[in-house]
């Protein structure tokens, strides 16, 4: 479903510039769940924007349903693919009604039916009619991320990105935004591909996920091994490390990997 | 309470309110704790009024917001009855306060190593030579391993993590008994996270500070406190030892640890939190 | 305030409903929303006063008093305000009263006009420029900046001089010279949203530059700006009143303030009321339309909630 090849990300010119990503390649089966984990820098955000067509500055090979992807892409490809955005205080345009914000992607396809569309959108997250003429600011956070999930799911993709889709939320709200997540890959056969840097979240979502550190996949694993507890590389040994909880002797042993 | 010996603090019928336009939003209602020589978690969701409770204790809540309490007790002072200029004098030298985001507490114009000076100068009559030479001790306190280099830079030439050790050295320089720790490291990746907890671990039981630490994560709060509070619409709903939280008996507690996803433990569903309006009123334990 | 209460409580009710039903009753909801916050801000309700108050003189002028504003009688030259001309004459006999009520409209148009013809140039600069960036960016801006160069009362001035004094040339280069500002707060406004995710989000949702300029970004600048023109309203009319007061703006006989208190200056010592009055009009109109700008500084601005 995706593949991709030795994805390059550069920021800026010259002697200034960041190199974000640095020769990422895998690949996501068809109906797959596949996370990307690391820290902040690690470059796993840069991965899925411009994986998602949002930064078209790079250079490598991204292939998406068997089609080689242009840095500007196509308005069908966003038919194909979606984005669930981390921050549900910002995805959301603060002066419009949720039933501006899903009616709009309906209007750019012409997709027609629109009523009928974003009532059944609503429904699907979890929100009734009731909701369809509130503004952002008259949601809690969980409301706004479900409504920025209807968002991406009303143009009927195959794959959605998920850009730390709970990191902003409550523990109780995660676990419902993430039982929503679960319940409509399997309802609509979706491929996900999961940015966070929360290894449970990704243990709980995914089948497969991919390690990053400074710009460079380290390792790729399926979960079964991270719930074993047996990765390769040392990075991803101290990163669960530290995702189990404070350890005063682990954290002296704690060094940075480069 | 284990090895705390006496308490720093003792907090009694603390009450926050906010006054707003059509009614009256009662952030904490009626709370009472001790905190020791130990490391305090106090744990809840947002709007549980866990942040709220320790800016009220240094007295931090601007108006309209109304603190009232029973007892503000601190080494024998009322915290509630001083007036504001012996308030001052007990905010930062005696009890201090780290916050989430390093980037809002520093000065941006000031480079980090005089504004450590400056916290120590304000509060201990002393040469700037010497103030010099203890913020320097200080940021190798809290292992930045190139303290004089770092002491020139300014705060935005600072990576997140040294600059939530930066801010700590900044409130740990004039020796406060107490800490308070809003998410210190909420915004810090793993790893980082666990070498500033360290660094508060070591001031705990080798200075016998105390420390109060405000978070929203369950599993490090377990982990790292001694004891912990749970606290859910500005009531406290359980205490328990942090080491036995597995084994707390009120609902809420019980709901959010099911709700967290775990890798060892894997689950087809988590369990979502169902809210009891009985818990609300329920008496503090 | 009363204003609120006299609504029925039924529609009230309707307008702060949780859960609108329809687009109409949420947009309304907000305004509403937005209405009972200004009410409380006692300011804001006196320069909304002063601004209604000018509309209504405006509109009203010639029912407000029985005087033309341009009929002369040199017998009754420069008259003390008494029961006959409450506000005194003027050195050819006109009544200083019918002058000022017809002068509102003056104003208004001006104000008006300059407002119409600013609000969107600058709008559409600032938000092209700061959403496409690049060369739009640069070009755009560097015209903005040649504009900004020059002090805008001499800019006008000189391009009255160039187009002829008059009343429309008056408004035309007060337009010309009022909206780099706008663009400038515009393309800042822009460049804070345009990272944000929910652009992001329309982007990905296959949405082209023009679809996000006028309908995501524009009516994000749109109250920062309104805020900025209303507050610099107080700004245009003296720069019309200046233009005037020199001679370049509106041209006698019209009742323009400024105008009037050029050709009052004369007559201060002894007859005060011909300048004073037109100048006091305009203090008074400028307050309000400041009052009224930092009113809806309050209301409008997101960032202050």
């Amino acid at each position: 479903m995706i593949m991709v090849e030795g994805l390059d990300v550069t920021f800026g010119h010259g002697p200034s510039a960041v190199h974000a990503v640095k020769n990422a390649s895998f690949t996501v089966a068809p109906g797959e769940a596949f996370g990307i984990v690391g820290e902040s820098g690690s470059g796993k955000s840069t991965v899925l924007r411009a994986l998602a067509g949002l930064n078209p500055a790079w250079t490598g090979s991204i292939v998406v349903a068997g089609e080689a992807q242009p840095p500007h892409r196509r308005r069908a490809f966003f038919k194909q693919v979606q984005m669930v955005f981390q921050d549900p205080y910002g995805s959301l345009h603060p002066r419009h009604t949720v039933d501006r914000i899903l009616s709009e992607p309906v209007a750019i396809h012409g997709l027609g039916q629109s009523d009928r569309r974003i009532e059944r959108a609503l429904l699907e997250v979890g929100l009734g009619p009731a909701f369809r003429f509130r503004y952002p600011h008259q949601l809690s956070g969980g409301q706004r991320q479900r409504v920025a999930i209807a968002r991406a799911l009303i143009l009927e993709p195959r794959i959605l990105l998920l850009d730390e889709p709970t990191s902003a939320l409550d523990v109780s709200v995660q676990a419902e935004v993430l039982n929503l997540l679960v319940r409509l890959r399997r309802e609509r056969a979706l491929t996900y591909v999961l940015v966070t840097h929360n290894l449970s979240v990704i243990a709980h979502m995914c089948g497969r996920l991919a390690v990053m550190n400074a710009g460079r996949i380290v390792e790729e694993m399926t979960v079964a091994q991270l719930r074993a507890a047996t990765p390769r590389e040392a990075y991803t040994r101290q990163l669960l490390r530290a995702s189990l909880g404070y350890d005063r002797r682990a954290a002296d042993q704690f060094e940075t990997y480069d | 309470m284990a090895a705390s010996g006496d308490p720093l603090l003792t907090v009694e019928d603390l009450w926050v309110r906010f006054p707003g336009r059509t009614r009256v939003v009662e952030a904490v209602r009626g709370i009472s704790f001790a905190v020791g020589r130990e490391k305090l978690g106090i744990v809840g969701e947002s709007g549980s009024g866990k942040s709220v409770t320790g800016r009220s204790i240094l007295r931090l809540i601007q108006p309209p917001g109304q603190v009232t309490a029973r007892r503000l007790m601190f080494d024998g002072i009322d915290l509630a009855r001083i007036d504001e200029a012996a308030m001052r004098d007990i905010r930062g030298r005696r009890i201090s306060m780290v916050l989430q985001d390093p980037k809002f507490s520093l000065n941006p114009v000031m480079t980090v190593g005089r504004q450590i000076a400056e916290a120590y100068l304000i509060h201990h009559k002393a040469e700037p030579a010497e103030a010099r030479r203890r913020a320097l001790d200080m940021l190798a306190a809290v292992r930045i391993r190139n303290p004089e280099r770092v002491f020139d830079l300014y705060p935005h030439e600072v990576s997140g993590g040294m600059g939530q050790r930066i801010m700590m050295a900044m409130m740990l320089i004039p020796d406060p008994d107490l800490m308070i720790a809003d998410e210190p490291t909420s915004a810090l990746d793993v790893t980082v996270q666990m070498q500033v907890l360290a660094i508060l671990d070591d001031l705990v039981s080798k200075r016998g500070m105390g420390l109060i630490f405000i978070s929203h994560d369950l599993n490090l709060v377990a982990s790292f406190c001694d004891r912990v509070l749970i606290m859910y619409a500005g009531r406290i709903v359980e205490v328990c030892q942090a080491a036995r939280l597995r084994e707390a008996r009120h609902p809420y507690t019980v709901g959010l640890l099911r709700s967290l996803p775990r890798i060892d433990e894997p689950v087809d569903e988590l369990q979502v939190l169902q809210r009891d309006p009985a818990w609300l009123d329920a008496p503090a334990p | 305030m009363s204003a609120s209460a006299s609504s029925r409580p039924g529609s009230r009710a309707w307008l702060l409903a949780e859960t609108p039903h329809s687009r109409t009753q949420a947009r309304l909801g907000q305004a509403y929303v937005r209405w009972l916050h200004f009410l409380r801000n006692p300011l804001a309700m006196i320069g909304l006063a002063i601004v209604v108050a000018l509309i209504v003189i405006a509109a009203l002028a010639p029912y407000l008093t029985s005087h033309s504003p341009f009929a002369q009688d040199l017998g009754n030259r420069l008259q003390a305000p008494s029961a006959e001309h409450i506000l005194g004459t003027d050195e050819l006999g006109r009544d200083v009263y019918a002058r000022l009520l017809h002068g509102a409209r003056i104003t208004l148009l001006i104000v008006g006009l300059v407002a119409i013809i600013v609000g969107p140039i600058g709008l559409l600069v600032g938000t092209v420029a700061g959403y496409l960036g690049g060369w739009f960016d640069t070009v755009l801006m560097r015209i903005t900046d040649v504009f900004l160069a020059f002090p805008r009362l001499i800019l006008a001035l000189a391009f009255v001089a160039a187009l002829g004094p008059g009343i429309q040339n008056a408004i035309i280069a007060i337009a010309i010279t009022a909206w780099p500002p706008y663009a400038r707060i515009a393309r800042a406004e822009t460049l804070t949203i345009r990272n944000s995710d929910f652009i992001s989000a329309i982007r990905l949702q296959g949405a082209g530059p023009l679809r996000i300029i006028l309908g995501h970004v524009v009516p994000l600048c749109l109250s920062s700006l309104i805020i900025r023109i209303t507050l610099d309203m107080a700004g245009i009319i003296l720069t019309a009143a200046g233009l005037g007061f020199l001679g370049l703006g509106a041209q006698p006989p019209m009742p323009e303030w400024g105008a009037m208190i050029s050709s009052g200056r004369k007559f201060l010592i002894d007859h005060w009321w011909v300048a004073t009055i037109p100048g006091v009009a305009i203090c008074i109109v400028s307050l309000g339309f400041n009052l009224l700008g930092d009113g809806l500084r309050d209301v409008l601005d997101p960032k202050g909630k």
